[in-house]
Formats: structure tokens, C-alpha cells, sequence
């Protein structure tokens, strides 16, 4: 009995030590195990044996600290969220004429576009610093309020601070062939890299 | 009178005992009482909570200030021209006293005001037009706000312009630089309160800056290798989701009221604090011609 109660005690040891060593002074160089293993040792003075102790006291201390500081950074990120969907239907791919439809601006952040090419839904971030922008039908472009940025019927920026086109969301027709829009997975035309707007899910050819 | 009664009856019924020495020592305690009861201010007890004149003399001056907690920050003495207002602008005590204003005021509109999506905005109207003295606190509060950050920036610029940040006054500097950054955050998470649309987007404009941060933004350089999405950044852990929403609004509200009041007021401590260890305020060079001083002021 008394053994295994040695090397539990040991065991725990080596867990504290694992988190807090690195904090602590450490005047000689000596491997992990080693230290913990001389803390338990009868050998060396008793006034090195207090030293060692003290050590492995102040590290305990410190990991305890780090650990909690861990949490306490961890505590900020919440498991659940309560936001709307990503994924939502918006109907029929012959519900939408050509140009630029704005009737799910409110309800989910996206416009619908239909060019010669096809359908394809714009998510309303302006890529500045995130505010959406109006649509202004008579000038056949988004006008961004917030730093003014400005982008044609497709997105496409053409003046402003936006550093490129808006994103688009990805879609797909489901077996009734209703039009599901995932706004969780986007579609970006990055500067000076090639564009991702032609890829799968981009755009519906319809 | 209590005395007079009290001789009164020991006359009557028990003169014998009025030799006595433990009578006669109560008398002189009866006595010391009625005397203090007269005279309150005069007692050891008054003067220990309240302020008694002094001599007006120098040592006497000082112990007012040195032993009193509220001044105890204070030097006992100062150059006078280091305190000349065209020296300091006195734009550090203004902006601490803008301080204390927005802290009581804040206090006060926390009464009123739910840091809750549904009525967050509905209190900022009752506060406007119904709640008593409500609109004069919320532009108090408002206008203490837009002054403290102006103050604080003039009260750096001063130190910049008086060379008040050299030696030895490095630490002292870095503190100002984060009691600055903080000011300048408590007035963002402000911003978001009122859950208006200024605020809002005033909110989704700055995160959105913090999704550009190095490594920790899931658009800034290396965050995207490092595993970073608008669900794990460091823009989540501020706004409590991947949107402006109601957790942005609680966390504002908390960040704003409760956790950076307190670490500002502990910088503020140590900000006021080494100003004296170091010497008091900065002032001119204490070179003056012989033509220049200044006739002795009495104090």
C-alpha cells in the first residue's frame, strides 16, 4: 500500500509539473523526470530539498494560474449560438427575372441575380469592414453608406475602399427544385487571385 | 442640570458616601462628560473624525494633506510653476474628473437601462423623454465622453510638447499610453449601447477590422493556415458570435460598466501614484536668470 500511494503521489506530480515547469527559475539543468523525481528523493541537503520543494510549490502555483487563464479564454467562446440559419430556400429559379432582386435583403442578407450566365445570390456584405449595401436601381449599382464603396449589378467593385467583389453564396437546386442558399459557404474573387465565382455552387446555370 | 440633580439627591439620602474616593473620582468622570456634552468639538472623539484647525504653520500644512486619504496623492509641496495652467492645461485632472462624471452618471443610467436586444433602445427613448432628469444624464454622460477623449489627447500632447515622458518618467508614459487605449475603448463599447444604427454599424464596422488581425482574424495574414473562421477568431470571442447580435450587446455593455472601469481605475492608481515618484509634475527647468524670479508669495 504505502508503494502505490508513492506513485500516485509521483504520477500527480509529473501532471504538474507538465504545465507549470516551464514558468518556473530553474538554476540547473535538469530533465523533467529527474526533477520530479528528486523531489521525492532522501539524497542532497535538507536545505536543497526545501529548495526543490518550494520549486515544485511555485510551479503548481503557475500552472494552476495558466490553467485557469486558459479557461478563462476559453469562457469567451460560447458552444451554442442563437443566430438565424444559414441555409434557407428562396423558391424556384423561374421566380427570379433578370437584374438584381432585393425581397430577402431583410430576411437574409442576400440578393438574387440572374445574368445571361445564370442565377446567382450575392450576399450583402459590402468586403470593406462588413455593412450592407443599398441598391440603387436608377443607377444600376450597390452604394455601400457606411465608407462608400461602390459595385455594379454583378457585385463587382468599381470605386471605393471595397478591396474586392462581394461574396457570393453558394447554391444548389434541391429534389423539388426549390434554390437552397448556404450563406456558411462563400464564393470570393480575392485581388489578384483567380476568381472563384465560375466554381460548383457558385452559380446556377438555369 | 444632570449634574445638579445628581448632587441634589447624593445630598439628600447618602451624604456619608460622598467622601468616598471611588464617588468622588465618578464626580470629576460626570463632570469630564457634562463638559464635552457642552463643548462637542472640543472632545478627542470629534476631532478624530473630523478636520480642527491647525497652527498655520508649514509642518501643520503638510500633516493636513499627508494624513488625509483623499490628498495623500498630492505633494505637500509643488513648484509653482509646474502647476501654472499654461504650463499643464490641467488636461490630466480634467480628464480624471471627467472621469469621476462618467462614472456616477453611469451609474445612474445603469438603472434604467437593459443591455437586453428587445428593450435596449426602448430605454434610450424612455431615458430621453420620460425618465426624470433621464435626457440631461444621458447628455452628460454623452458630452463627459466626447471631452474625456479630446482631454486625454491633449493631456498626452502636453506631455509630448513639455518633454514630460523622458527620463524618469518612461514607465509613467506607458501607463498614459495604455489608460489611452483604454479611454478609446471604453468609448467604442459605448457606441454599441444605445442599439441604435449608428451604433450598430459603428460595432459591425470595427469588428470587422478585427477580422483582419494576424493571426488570431479568420481574414488577417496566416489566421486562415491557422485554422481561423467567422466561428473561432478572435472577432467571436468579442462579439460572442459570428454577428452583431444580442451577445455583442451584453458583452458591450459588461466590457463597458464593469471590467474596463476597473482596469482603468487601477492604471489610474498607478498613474497618479508615479507622478509622485517621480518627482511631481514635470515643470520648467528650475534654471531661472537672476532677473527672471519671481517676488516670495506668502502663503
Amino acid at each position: 500500500m504505502p508503494e502505490s500511494s508513492v506513485q500516485n503521489q509521483v504520477s500527480a506530480g509529473a501532471d504538474g509539473k507538465g504545465t507549470g515547469a516551464p514558468e518556473a527559475p530553474q538554476p540547473q539543468k535538469a530533465k523533467p523526470w529527474q526533477r520530479v523525481a528528486g523531489l521525492f528523493s532522501k539524497d542532497g541537503t535538507p536545505a536543497d530539498m526545501v529548495a526543490t520543494r518550494r520549486r515544485f510549490v511555485g510551479a503548481s502555483v503557475v500552472g494552476f494560474l495558466i490553467v485557469n487563464l486558459l479557461m478563462f479564454l476559453r469562457f469567451f467562446f460560447p458552444r451554442a449560438l442563437f443566430e438565424p440559419k444559414t441555409s434557407f430556400r428562396i423558391g424556384y429559379p423561374a421566380d427570379f427575372g433578370f437584374g438584381v432582386d432585393t425581397k430577402f435583403q431583410q430576411q437574409f442578407r442576400v440578393w438574387v441575380v440572374r445574368n445571361p450566365e445564370g442565377l446567382f445570390v450575392i450576399y450583402a456584405r459590402c468586403t470593406h469592414l462588413g455593412c450592407t449595401p443599398d441598391w440603387k436601381p436608377s443607377e444600376n449599382k450597390f452604394k455601400c453608406p457606411c465608407h462608400g464603396s461602390g459595385y455594379d449589378s454583378e457585385g463587382i467593385n468599381f470605386e471605393g475602399p471595397a478591396p474586392r467583389p462581394m461574396d457570393r453564396a453558394n447554391v444548389e437546386l434541391d429534389p423539388e427544385g426549390q434554390i437552397v442558399v448556404d450563406t456558411a459557404k462563400l464564393y470570393q474573387w480575392p485581388k489578384g487571385a483567380p476568381t472563384q465565382f465560375n466554381d460548383d455552387g457558385a452559380i446556377l446555370r438555369v | 442640570m444632570p449634574e445638579d440633580n445628581g448632587n441634589a439627591q447624593e445630598k439628600k439620602g447618602l451624604s456619608g458616601l460622598l467622601d468616598r474616593p471611588e464617588i468622588q473620582a465618578l464626580k470629576e468622570k460626570v463632570k469630564g462628560d457634562v463638559q464635552a456634552f457642552k463643548k462637542p468639538t472640543k472632545t478627542d472623539l470629534f476631532k478624530s473624525m473630523f478636520r480642527v484647525k491647525h497652527d498655520e504653520t508649514p509642518r501643520s500644512r503638510a500633516l493636513g494633506v499627508l494624513s488625509n486619504v483623499f490628498l495623500h496623492l498630492h505633494p505637500a509641496k509643488v513648484n509653482r510653476d509646474a502647476v501654472a495652467y499654461n504650463y499643464t492645461w490641467g488636461m490630466g485632472g480634467i480628464t480624471f474628473y471627467l472621469f469621476v462624471v462618467l462614472t456616477f452618471t453611469g451609474a445612474l443610467l445603469m438603472f434604467y437601462y437593459h443591455p437586453s436586444k428587445i428593450v435596449a433602445f426602448r430605454d434610450i427613448l424612455y431615458l430621453e423623454h420620460d425618465v426624470p432628469f433621464g435626457k440631461l444624464l444621458r447628455n452628460m454622460h454623452r458630452w463627459a465622453a466626447h471631452l474625456m477623449i479630446i482631454t486625454v489627447w491633449l493631456h498626452m500632447f502636453r506631455v509630448y510638447l513639455t518633454g514630460s515622458y523622458k527620463k524618469p518618467r518612461e514607465f509613467n508614459w506607458l501607463v498614459g499610453v495604455i489608460l489611452l487605449v483604454l479611454t478609446l475603448l471604453l468609448s467604442f463599447t459605448g457606441y454599441l449601447l444605445p442599439d441604435d444604427q449608428l451604433g450598430f454599424w459603428a460595432v459591425t464596422v470595427g469588428t470587422s477590422m478585427a477580422r483582419a488581425t494576424p493571426l488570431l482574424g479568420h481574414e488577417g495574414p496566416f489566421g486562415p493556415e491557422l485554422g481561423m473562421t467567422q466561428f473561432n477568431d478572435v472577432r467571436f470571442a468579442l462579439l460572442g458570435g459570428s454577428i452583431v447580435d444580442s451577445n455583442a450587446l451584453l458583452r458591450s455593455y459588461i466590457w463597458h460598466c464593469i471590467a474596463i472601469p476597473i482596469i482603468v481605475s487601477t492604471f489610474l492608481v498607478v498613474h497618479f501614484w508615479r507622478v509622485r515618484k517621480d518627482g511631481g509634475i514635470s515643470g520648467p527647468s528650475p534654471v531661472v536668470l537672476e532677473g527672471e524670479i519671481k517676488p516670495e508669495r506668502k502663503i
